[in-house]
This record gives C-alpha cells, structure tokens and sequence, in this order.
C-alpha cells in the first residue's frame, strides 16, 4: 500500500513548472529593470512623468474597480457590463460637456471650467447610474440564486448589449472630448512637470473614494451592505432589505464608473463604443489585485496597477531592449492579471469574501 | 490490526480549537463511532482524515502510512471513502453515473484508449456497469439506476451516497450521520445496512451519528468529543454510564433555555 | 363582485396599461435612438407595403397590446381597450419625439434624430404627420390586443402566419438567390421574392402556405403517429433518415450558391470547435475564454509551415502541417493550464480572458512582427488542396468539406470520451470538485486534459480558419471568437452534442446570413444571451440523462444519446427502462 509514484512524479513536475514560472517572472522584472536603470537612458524627468501616468490612470481604475468589488462583495459574481457603465458615463460626460461648450461656460475662466468638469461628472454618474440599475433589473436580479456561471454569461450579454447600443445611438466612431484650456497648463511647481489636469484627477478619485468609504463605514445603508454581503440570508432576518443593499450598491458603484469615465475622457481626449472594455477589464484587475471584495484594497489595486502598467514596460523590459513599447503596455496590465490570479488569488490586502467556496 | 491511528492530532480555525490533541485507534473490521454535542469537532476530524483539512500538529496513519499531508484523492486512492452530512451527490447525474464515478479509481481506461475504443476499455467499462448495477442492487435501488440522483428520495440520496462510497471499494469507510432526518423505521433498516457492509465486505466503518439508539446499536467502540477533546472512550455500555458523558450532553444541555437535547445519549434513550 | 368592479374600473385598474404603455414607449423610443429604424427604413418586409424598420414598431406595438390584454382580467372589451390604450401611449411617445426634433435638432446628442428617421415614423409627412405614430401604434396595440382575445383555435393560425411572414421577409435574398441558380425555380422566387423581402404575392403565398401546411398536419399527425409507432419500427426508420441527414449536409452548400457556402463553411467550423471547448466547458465546467490563443497558435502554426508568402518558413502541405498545429495548440494548452486551473471557477473564466488578450496583442505586436508579420499578417496561405479555379472545390466549399469531416472527427472523439471513466470524472468536476477529488479523481491532471483537450480542437479550428481565409491576420485574434464559441455551448445545451450544432446555427449562421444586419447583430446576441440566461438556462437543447442501467450492457453505440428527459425536469423519472 503505498501514493502511486506516477502521481507523484506529475505532482512533482507541476510544481517545478510553476516553480520556474515564478522565477523567470521575477527574473525578468529584476534583470530588466537592473538593465534599464544601468544603461542610464531615461531621466528622472521620465520617470517621474511615467508615475504622474500611473497615478492618475491608476486613480481611475480604483474608482472603477470599486464598483467591480463591491459587486462582488455582495453577489458573488463579475459584473463584466461595468466597463461599459464606465463608457456610457464618459459617453454622457462628453454630451454635457459638448453642451456646456456650446454655451461656451466650459472655457470661460477656471471657475466655470471646474463647475463644468463637476456637473459633467454629475450627469455621468447619474445616467450611469440609471443604466446599471436596469442591467442589474432586467439582466441579473432574475439570475440571482441561479448557478455562477449563469449570471456571469448574462453580464457578458448585458456588456454586449450596451455596447452594440451606444454603437447604434453615436455610431462607430470616436468622439474627441471637448478641450477644457486650464486642465493642460502646468502647475506652477519647480521640479516636476505636473498638469492641472492630473491634479484633479487625482484630486477628484481621493475625494469620491474618501465619499464612499464614509458612506460604507459609517452610514446605515452602508452597514446593511456590509451586512448583505456577510451573509444575505442572517442580514434578511434582521430585517435589512437586502434587494435595495444590492441595488444600492450597484447605484453607488455606477455613479463612481460613470464619474470616473469623464476622468478618462478627459486624459485621454477620447472615446468610442468599445472604450470601456480594456479600462473595465483592467479595473477587474485591480479590483482582484486589492483582494476582492475589499475596498480599500480595490484602491490600493488601481493605484498599483497603474504604476505597474505606465512603469513597467519602460523599466522591466527596456533592458532587454524589447521593440514595440507602447503596443505591449496593454498586455502589462493582462499579464499581471493572470500572475495575481495565478499566484496571489487573495489580492494584496486579502478577499473579504466570508463563506466562500472553491 | 490498526487500520486508523491518530496522534495528537489539533486543527485549529483561527483562534478556534476544533480538534484538541485527539488520540484515536481503530482496529481492523471494527465499528466504531465518534459522538459528541453539535460543534463538538467531530465532522472537523472526518475532514482531517479524508484531507479536506490539513492538520496543524500531530499525525494520522492508515494501515501505517502516515496521510496527513496526502491530497484527498490520494487518500482515496489509498483505500478512504466518506459520506456526507448534508448529502452531496452529483445531483445531475444518475445513480448510474453517481456509482461509475466511485469505480473511478480502479478503472486504468486512459483517455486515448477510450477515443480508439480498445478492447480493454471496452471490457473494462463492461465490468463497471455491471459492478455498478450489482450497487444498486445492494442498495434496493435496482429500476432506479437511471434517475437523476437529485430526483431521488432522501433515503434513497443517502444509501446511494454509500453506495458510491462503496465503489471505490474502500477497506475503511467514514459516514458522517448517515441516518440524519430519518425516522425510527428508517434508522433501523439504516443500522443493519452498515452492519451488513461489515460483516458481508469487511469493510471497517467509523461513523458519526447522533441518533443513540443507532450508535448504541451497532458501534463496538465510541469515541466521545466535546470542545474538541476527548471526553471519553469505550464500549457502549461504559459510554452510557460516564459520568462526564452524561454532564457534556444534560449538564450543558440544562444550562440552555431548551432544557432538553433530543440527542443525548442518556440511559433514557440509549435503551430503547 | 360589485367592489371588484368598482376598483378595476377606477383609476388604478388601467395601471397595467400604463405600464405596460410606457414601457412599449421606451422600447420604441430605443429603437429609433440606436437606429434601427431608420437603416431599415429602404429594406422592405413585403415589398412596396411595409419596411423592416416599421415592422419594428408596430410589432412593439402589438407586443405591448396582447401583454396588457394577457393582464387583464375582466373581460375581452376592457382587455382590448386597455391594450388600445398601451399602444397609444407608446405611440404617443413617438409623437413627442418627432415633434420634439420639429424644434429642435437633436442629432448632436441622438446620432439617428434624422429626417430619415421622422420620415418613417411620419411616412413622409414629417411633422404635420406628427399624429401617425399615435394611430398607428394605437392600432397595432389594438390588433396585440384582438389577437389575445381570440379564442385559442384562431390565434394560433394567426400567430404562426405572422411569425412565418416575418421570418420569410427577412431570409427573402437568402432563399431567393439560390432559386434564381436554377432555371426551374427562377420564375417562382421572381413570383415571390423581391430582392430584398417578399412580393405582396409571396406574403399571400406564405400566408397560404402556412394555414395550408396546419390544417394538413392536424390531418395527418406525422410525429405522433411518429412517436406511436413500436420502438422496433421506430428503429428501421432511423438509418434512412440518417442517410437522409448525411446527403443533405453534403449537399447543401452546392445548392445554394457561394456566399450562402462561406456561411455554412464558417458554421462548421464554429461547430467544431464548439466541440472542442464542449469538453472543457460542458464537461468539465471551465469557463475557458482565452479560447482564441490556441486558435491563434493553429492558425499561425499553419500559415508558417504551409505559408507561400515571406513568412513562411516551410512550404509544407496543409495535411502535414494540421497535426503540427493541433500538438502546439495542445502544448500550449498545458502551458497556459498548469498555473490556472487551480484558481475558482469564474476567475478562471477571467484569467484565460487575460490569456486571449495577451496572445492577441504580442500577435499584432512588433515584438513578432518579424516572424508573424505584425498586425498585417501572413499571407497567402494556400488551400489545402489544389484544384483548378473552375473545379467546384476551389471556393469555400473545400474548407466546408474539410471542416465537417474533422468536425465529425472531434464529435466522435467527443462522444468517446464522453462516455467514458474520464468523461464521468469531468462532469463530477463540474458538479462538485470537492466529491470528486475525495473519489480519488486528481483534479489538476484531469482538469487539464480537459483542457488540453480543448485547446487542441481550438488549434485545430485555427488552423483550417487560416485556410478558409487564405491568410492569418492578428485582428481576426479576437476575444470574440472565445465568447462566440461559449456563447454556443451555453445557448445550445451544456455539454450536448446536437445542442452545439443548433447552437452554431443560431449563434453563428443566421448573424452571418444578415449581413445588412451586421451593426446590429452582437446587440441582439446580446440580448439572446440574457434571455436565455432567465428563461432557459439549461439551453435549447440539453444533453440529454444517458441510460446506463438497462441499456450499456449491450454496449450501447457511443454517441447514441439514449432517449429520457432532459436534465432539467425536475419531476421525478418513474423508472420505465424495466421494459426494455
């Protein structure tokens, strides 16, 4: 009576397998950065442009992988429409934003430029927030003790869905965000090259994710979600209403998203249909690299992320002198999702998930 | 022979102590049951034993090979089957199906044998159904063989659950309550089945019950927990009259508001 | 009875209607936001009689209407008024609409806030038509509501002759064309079809043919009588129908002309790898969406070996080159698998998503371009067999030969092996890994045969894709492919053979045949997969229970999915096998 020995063998293959893995992985990143940083080709001006990039992209995947992780957090399943929530809002953003131009409020003074940046955030979050609640009526509430899968397929129909809407409604095109003068000058500081826009990117994540951790902490529908998502059946008896727990949290997690896709729009001038695929699969990242289901690792994860994603390719594989920089940079951020998956399943700051099952 | 030996064995969950330094013996063919008050540890201990748990100290060692650190399959492989407290088959497959994936360890078919369709394979998933049916058979389920186990009735979801367990062929199978939510008749006809695995297959059987009346029946020993110690050990006889028995199960029971346990072990309804 | 009266006639007992109005006026307001009709607005239903694009909304219309005459309770008059009333409103909101943009020009916001669209809603009249919408869709709520109201032997003649109308209006062209290939059925489809639609003739017809085709069915009962026939009887007819079967799948692409070819070629091919990742998701219950990296490594595989262009680096025949292919693909496949499939069900599904998309960008990447041709490719790549241009196997039509014979190829093996030990062991994965394991199934090597196994059919799908379209580019490397081919498994049946077949068919064959749909066809996939999601989960055709207990001792034909209910009833099965 003895293990079988092939078994054995296979067990002991895999785990050399995934042993290497994890070496070379580490191997690239300190060798390449050894290399880059010895071969002295870019300053510190670069660098530290690169993590000005990271931080305020980084602040927008937070403010979307909240939303992923509360979700998360209270229903167990990925809601894969969330990017496009994220687009719809920037999609809205750009309308309010294409009308305050018009009126020609947006550009006025730097008062006026801010008023508009805040109501076009306003009226994304709000039709963003209109949005997520009928996906999650019509798409998932049917699905709710439904097996994992299933709702997970009905989010992919419900992304599709959207998608392919806002392509009938704006066309295919790409729409150019309206131009706001303020947000491009520098801040008038000595050593680094900072633009008023990435301040108030920066600015504006920190004062929402502040908002939301009040709100979760210390308000009482805050408490009914943590509740809810404890255990829904023990929060049901104690008389919390666990479908408007849910629903709030999906309002709540829309609202930042479609906050947040004004936020890209403006850093990145523009948008189209399909913009919030990569943001939102990459906020999933984050949301997972935090630890799911745990707030302030979602933020933690979006800052890393996209210190990681602007960072890393420059400083990781610059010194094997890899061509093509700038094209491999969004498999940066795909890469470190299947290598936190794989090896750190859990997040950084650990999942807050109670009851879970593998 | 000592077919199951635990030493010392501790799992902790947290700041818990599930299974405090648990010392166990099993003899070879035996009948044995571990009883204890809800949350006494006892599922925990199965869980160690079958590798759905790692032990933090001590060791478990079946037919002398320590298993502690093996995986779940291995474990079976090695000779462990298991039941469960709250029922789990694979609810979408049929009784059939259920006792052809308990075959599955002795079965060698491998994937491209099963493609070209071999002789051998062929031969050996000839034997698989026919052991199958033999089960269900055994179990009085023949003419059900081809439900969905999810539609059948509960006695029927537990003894198939034996059953599969039963096709691994295990020298020592574990049943975790195996007469829950069933009624006096039930139990009974439950009771002489296991007997009848014992003395018909040999198979050594350790189980946790909390009917009385089953355990006093049937079990040759009885291990007690409580707060995941062991609070006693002995024949049933020796069981019934310890004093600290009867303490863990009325004297804590009589603290609680309900006053009654409906599965103490007193000498009031063990000798029924 | 008085008081039941007296609430239903106040105020609230037309809520409902409201409702139920409002909701139609969103749906409609819906479809003229996103376009759909003004762009059908040029293609006909019935030609010269009625578009697509007002097809959409009168049958909103008329949806609307027969749900608020379902709701109501009292009566067939207030049934129909109320669904009046629910047509209106939605028409109502039509009207707002147009009068709306009358003011002001909402194109800056609503792309589709076009006089194209005004002009459908008001048919041609612009705002001084501005009531049409009202009347028209009050109507058709009226017409929703009627049909209801019907007694059940009219409704059903007039249900279906509409369905068939609709459905024979928007498959016109694809019936039409190959009819026009033949001398014989020409003046027929010039009868009935109008380049895009049908004549009012053909709806006539169509109309005919249908009640025609009811009352001829309730007088023969073909599949009771069918169904009633001895089980031995039963039996002598399979095998003609069988070879039925098999002549008209070989058939079918020559009859009907080469565009209808390429859409049956790409199915196929759909098919087989849905085959393919059926063991993987279907069995075994990995979610796998990095599908598309194995077929990436097929398709490349191929174009290096077999490529004639710069890339290619062996010039070696197609056949020689496939098996190559499928091993990479496979190799890969364990690659990949080793570190994932540990991880929990649905992040599985979003790792190998990552999967998908890291091989598609290092696939269109300058990192490779100098061995895969970067975004631009390898091309040509021959086909597999050559034929002189005028042989009938030198368009799609050889892929489409090619692509049934392995996709029967990987349905044999599919059937195989799952009907055996490790077949069993998946679907015990996939029902509870944890029972399973404790059975003494190793999970990690079992898991990843699955798969492997999956990633090799999906090589194997890469690489005659390559040939199908004579090149490999990295924009076909998309996640689409991965979702489209789930999207199969779970719209035809988990892990059901025929379910995958059907699921091709609907899931990849009819968005392919409207192609003048094709803005529009991921947005209806869309809402398919969420339909199918709450209504019918399990699929359209589930797998089916397999009897092992009566029938495996004669050594049941692998593949011959015995007949019971399908897994989802939930009534219990009475044990009828004891007859056989």
């Amino acid at each position: 009576m003895q293990v079988r020995l092939a078994d054995r063998v296979t067990d002991l293959a895999i785990a050399t397998f995934l042993w290497a893995f994890r070496i070379s992985v580490v191997l690239i990143v300190v060798v390449g950065s050894f290399l880059t940083l010895s071969s002295g080709k870019y300053g510190l001006e670069t660098w530290t442009g690169l993590v000005i990039t990271g931080l305020t992209t980084g602040s927008v995947y937070a403010l979307v992988a909240l939303g992923y992780t509360m979700v998360y957090g209270i229903l167990r399943m990925i809601n894969f429409a969330h990017g496009d929530i994220f687009m719809i809002g920037g999609f809205a953003g750009y309308f309010a934003g294409l009308a305050l131009s018009r009126l020609g409020f947006l550009n006025a003074n730097a008062i006026a430029s801010l008023i508009s940046i805040m109501i076009m955030m306003v009226v994304a979050g709000v039709f963003a927030l209109v949005v997520a609640l009928l996906v999650e009526r019509i798409a998932y509430r049917p699905l709710r003790n439904a097996p994992r899968l299933i709702p997970l397929i009905s989010a992919f129909g419900a992304s599709y869905f959207l998608e392919y809407s806002v392509k009938g409604w704006a066309g295919p095109g790409v729409y150019a965000f309206p131009d706001v003068a303020v947000l491009d000058q520098l801040v008038p500081i000595d050593f680094v090259r900072i633009k008023w826009l990435d301040v108030l990117v920066v600015i504006a994540a920190l004062v929402m994710m502040a908002g939301l951790y009040f709100f979760v902490m210390r308000t009482k529908v805050g408490t009914a979600i943590r509740a809810v998502s404890e255990d829904k059946a023990t929060a049901a008896l104690m008389g919390i209403d666990v479908d408007r727990a849910i629903v709030t949290t999906f309002a709540v997690g829309a609202a930042m998203a479609g906050a947040a896709g004004v936020l890209f729009g403006l850093m990145f001038r523009q948008i189209n249909y399909f913009s919030g695929f990569e943001p939102g699969l990459k906020a999933f990242t984050a949301a997972v690299l935090g630890g799911i289901g745990n707030i302030p690792g979602a933020m933690l994860g979006g800052l890393f992320l996209g210190q990681v994603e602007a960072v890393g390719p420059q400083l990781f594989l610059d010194g094997f002198g890899v061509p093509g920089l700038a094209g491999l940079a969004k498999a940066v951020g795909f890469t470190m999702l299947v290598l936190i998956l794989v090896f750190r399943p859990s997040g950084l700051l650990g999942e807050r998930i109670s009851g879970t099952r593998a | 022979m000592e077919l199951l030996v635990a030493q010392n064995v501790t799992k902790r969950f947290g700041g818990l102590l599930a299974v405090n330094k648990l010392d166990f013996v099993q003899e070879q063919g035996s009948i044995y049951s571990v009883i204890g008050p809800n949350g006494a540890g006892k599922t925990t201990f199965f869980n160690c034993i079958a590798g759905f748990y790692r032990i933090d100290e001590g060791a478990i060692r079946f037919g002398g090979l320590e298993i502690n650190d093996l995986r779940r399959d291995e474990i079976s492989h090695l000779g462990i089957a298991r039941t469960y407290q709250n029922i789990r088959l694979f609810a979408n497959m049929t009784a059939m199906e259920n006792l052809l994936v308990g075959q599955h360890q002795n079965l060698r078919s491998t994937w491209i044998g099963a493609v070209v369709g071999t002789r051998f394979v062929r031969e050996e998933e000839r034997m698989a159904h026919e052991e199958a049916r033999r089960l269900l058979r055994f179990i009085g389920l023949q003419g059900r063989g081809d439900t969905l186990a999810n539609n059948l009735p509960y006695g029927d979801q537990r003894r198939l659950e034996v059953a599969r367990a039963l096709a691994a062929k295990p020298r020592l199978l574990l049943l975790d309550e195996p007469t829950a939510g069933m009624n006096p008749a039930e139990q009974a006809e439950m009771t002489a089945f296991v007997r009848k695995l014992r003395d018909e297959l040999g198979i050594t059987i350790l189980l946790i019950e909390h009917a009385m009346r089953v355990v006093m029946g049937i079990s040759e020993r009885i291990t007690v927990l409580d707060y995941g110690e062991k609070i006693a050990e002995g024949s049933p006889e020796e069981i019934q009259r310890n004093p600290r028995v009867i303490e863990a199960y009325l004297g804590r029971g009589s603290e609680t508001a309900s006053g009654a346990r409906p599965d103490a072990p007193g000498p009031a309804t063990a000798e029924a | 009875m008085t008081a039941l009266a007296a609430t239903a006639s106040g105020w609230s007992g037309w809520l409902p209607a409201i409702r139920l109005g409002l909701l139609g006026a969103a749906i409609a307001l819906y479809l003229c936001f996103i376009g759909i009709v003004a762009i059908f607005d040029p293609r006909p239903l019935i030609q010269g009689v009625i578009s697509l694009g007002q097809v959409a909304l009168i049958l909103t219309g008329i949806g609307v209407g027969y749900l608020t005459a379902r709701r109501a309770a009292d009566g067939p008059l207030r049934a129909m008024i109320g669904a009046t009333i629910a047509g209106t409103i939605a028409g109502a909101a039509l009207t707002g609409f147009v009068l709306l943009g009358a003011v002001i020009d909402l194109r800056g916001v609503i792309l589709h806030a076009s006089p194209v669209t005004y002009g459908v809603l008001t048919f041609g009249l612009d705002t001084p038509g501005a009531w049409i919408p009202i009347v028209l869709l009050g109507a058709a709520g009226a017409v929703g509501g009627a049909v209801e109201v019907l007694p059940t032997r009219f409704q059903r003649p007039v249900i279906s002759s509409l369905m068939a109308l609709l459905v024979i209006g928007l498959f016109a062209g694809v019936i039409r064309s190959p009819m026009l290939a033949n001398p014989l059925t020409d003046p027929i489809a010039r009868l009935l079809f109008a380049s895009d639609g049908v004549t009012p003739l053909g709806a006539v017809a169509t109309v005919v043919a249908v009640l025609g085709g009811q009352a001829l069915n309730r007088r023969l009962a073909i599949p009771q009588r069918v169904r009633e026939l001895p089980a031995e009887r039963r039996q002598r007819l399979t095998l003609p129908a069988i070879i039925v079967g098999v002549l008209f799948v070989l058939w079918l692409p020559q009859g009907v002309g080469s565009f209808f070819a390429q859409v049956v070629a790409v199915v196929t091919l759909y098919v087989l790898m849905a085959f393919g990742l059926n063991i993987t998701l279907g069995l075994a219950g990995l979610l796998d969406l990095g599908f598309v990296a194995f077929f990436a490594v097929g398709a490349y595989t191929v174009g290096l070996l077999t490529g004639s262009g710069d890339y290619g680096i062996a010039h070696w025949p197609f056949w020689a080159a496939v098996p190559v292919a499928v091993i990479l693909a496979m190799a890969f496949g364990a690659f990949l698998g080793l570190p994932i499939l540990g991880i929990r069900g649905d992040y599985l599904a979003i790792a190998t998503l990552g999967f998908g998309e890291i091989v598609r960008i290092l696939a269109g990447s300058d990192l490779l371009k100098p061995w895969l041709g970067g975004p631009r490719g390898i091309y040509p790549i021959p086909k597999p067999i050559e034929v002189t241009p005028d042989s009938f196997l030198a368009g799609p039509l050889q892929i489409y030969y090619i692509a049934l014979a392995f996709a029967a190829v990987v349905a044999f093996v599919a059937v195989r092996l799952r009907d055996s030990r490790l077949g069993r062991a998946w679907v015990a994965i996939r029902e509870d890994e944890d029972v399973a394991e404790a059975l003494g199934v190793n999970l990690v090597q079992t898991k990843l045969l699955a798969y492997m196994l999956g990633a090799a059919f999906a090589g194997l799908g890469g690489a005659i894709f390559s040939t199908l379209l004579g090149a490999i580019i990295s924009s076909s490397i998309t996640v689409f492919v991965s979702i489209n081919v789930a999207a199969i498994i779970i719209v035809g049946g988990m892990g059901s053979i025929p379910g995958v077949v059907v699921g091709s068919i609907f899931l990849i064959g009819i968005p392919e045949l409207f192609r003048e749909f094709s803005e529009y066809r991921y947005l209806f996939y869309g809402v398919a997969l969420i339909a199918m999601m709450i209504y019918r989960p399990e699929g359209i055709l589930p797998s089916r229970i397999t009897r092992r207990e009566f029938h495996a001792s004669d050594e049941a034909e692998p593949g011959e999915p015995a007949e019971g209910q399908s897994t989802d009833e939930p009534t219990s099965q009475p044990a009828t096998g004891m007859v056989t």
